[in-house]
């Protein structure tokens, strides 16, 4: 029975934002944990970490994020554990952006001057008070804007969970399409929800951009 | 414990590499479509007609900031709404060209604005024809400067028209999931994907460099 697109329906998928935020966050958590310890482990000392963790990022980054859930969402069932689309998009997504966010934690990391290491060294710092009071705050300044804009990206990526069956903002807008057949508006109206989530984002990542880059010519 | 059974994948690998074909075939045409609305779109950013710069820069922010799924659920199921209908395989075509359309904008626009004035000043002073300037001095080292923007851009798309599967086009992901059906075999096949996705990318990133080799190396260093 096709009914008419209400009020209701329009509640129904504002609320569903919530489940895109709470699975943008889970993974963005996973991933600032998991790509802590990727870029540590690709500008690590040790050859066999650099070319895991470089594996790693090459992998995740060269392979389709619906695949990644696919295998994940699949796989859950191949190590005998039940299959739920929750937890199967919260690992997918978290592998992934451990694997986005290292690489640009890498890069951030590089960023600073080696000469900082030297003397933390120098000064005989061990590799932990080096890294923590030395290196990855100046790291952190140089990362926010790539992060951000990483973060918008996580947040279209979740959109990609409704295919495996879990409930979040696109999913909650393709079963009041199929319920109302409306979908010029209520894809219309999806869409504007993820602009809302998304540009804000998108602008602070361009005037931090802006900012770092005044500091470096400075 | 589980067990694993391949045999349904590669008894049916030529229906999947066949499916890899139609991928690499979008893919290319999505880019060289893409890369002409993107110049379209890079240019008309520098127009001096205000309507059209914000028509462009709402293109690319609306584009850019919402999920590519949505984006093609809206040309396919949306768009008919409105009396435009197109076959899956068109709308997958489209929905990747729209998209790849506003990265590439970007990415052509910074391109242009790396050139120095300087640079075209002494291309000037140096006697080179306006044409000579213009393809020397400006195309070839703004397309030298952003070409690692646009091909990663480019193997980004590639990944991205698994995508394109939801809406039943034909591509990779699309064979796979008809494998599926019939067989159940879902982690295997899946996996077998994966793996040719990854290959896929591996072949663009090799082709790119190659690319890149013979046409963006100063000539000094060829």
């Amino acid at each position: 029975m096709i009914r008419e697109f209400s009020s209701a329906d329009v509640t129904f998928i504002v609320l569903a934002v919530r489940w895109t935020l709470i699975l943008s966050a889970i993974a963005f958590a996973g991933g600032a944990l998991g790509g802590l310890l990727v870029a540590l482990a690709r500008t690590s000392a040790s050859k066999v970490l650099r070319r895991a963790s470089a594996g790693f990022i090459q992998v995740f980054q060269g392979t389709p994020l619906l695949m990644q859930l696919f295998l994940v969402y699949f796989g859950l069932a191949v190590i005998g554990l039940p299959i739920d689309p929750l937890l199967a998009a919260a690992v997918a997504l978290t592998l992934h952006a451990s694997a986005y966010l290292g690489e640009i934690w890498r890069g951030s990391i590089e960023a600073v001057p080696s000469g900082q290491t030297e003397a933390a060294t120098a000064l005989a710092l061990s590799y932990p008070h080096r890294m923590r009071h030395v290196v990855l705050p100046q790291a952190m300044r140089i990362a926010t804007a790539p992060t951000v804009g990483f973060l918008v990206q996580l947040i279209k990526g979740t959109s990609l969970a409704s295919i495996i069956g879990f409930t979040e903002l696109t999913r909650a807008g393709q079963i009041i399409n199929n319920a109302t057949f409306k979908p010029f508006l209520v894809f219309g109206t999806v869409a504007a929800l993820y602009f809302i989530l998304c540009w804000p984002l998108s602008l602070m990542a361009r005037r931090l951009e802006a900012r770092m880059r005044l500091a470096v010519t400075r | 414990m589980y067990q694993f059974n391949f045999g349904p994948v590669f008894e049916n690998l030529d229906l999947l590499l066949h499916g890899a074909w139609l991928t690499v075939r979008l893919s290319f045409l999505a880019m060289i479509l893409g890369l002409v609305v993107s110049l379209l779109g890079a240019v008309a950013k520098t127009s001096a007609i205000r309507p059209l710069r914000w028509l462009v820069d709402a293109y690319v922010e609306v584009i850019r900031n919402t999920p590519f799924l949505i984006q093609i659920f809206f040309i396919f199921f949306g768009l008919p709404a409105v009396g435009i209908s197109m076959s899956p395989n068109t709308a997958a075509l489209v929905a990747l060209v729209v998209n790849v359309g506003a990265y590439g904008t970007e990415i052509i626009r910074a391109g242009i604005e790396s050139i120095p004035k300087g640079q075209i000043e002494a291309g000037r002073a140096l006697g080179l024809s306006p044409v000579n300037i213009f393809r020397y001095v400006v195309v070839v080292p703004a397309l030298r400067n952003i070409y690692p923007a646009l091909t990663s851009q480019f193997i980004y798309l590639m990944l991205t028209s698994s995508v394109v599967s939801v809406i039943s086009a034909n591509d990779l992901a699309s064979a796979g999931a008809d494998l599926n059906a019939r067989t159940f075999a879902s982690f295997e096949i899946y996996l077998v994907l994966t793996v040719m996705y990854f290959l896929l990318a591996l072949g663009f990133s090799t082709l790119f460099g190659a690319i890149r080799r013979v046409f963006f190396t100063y000539p000094a260093s060829r």
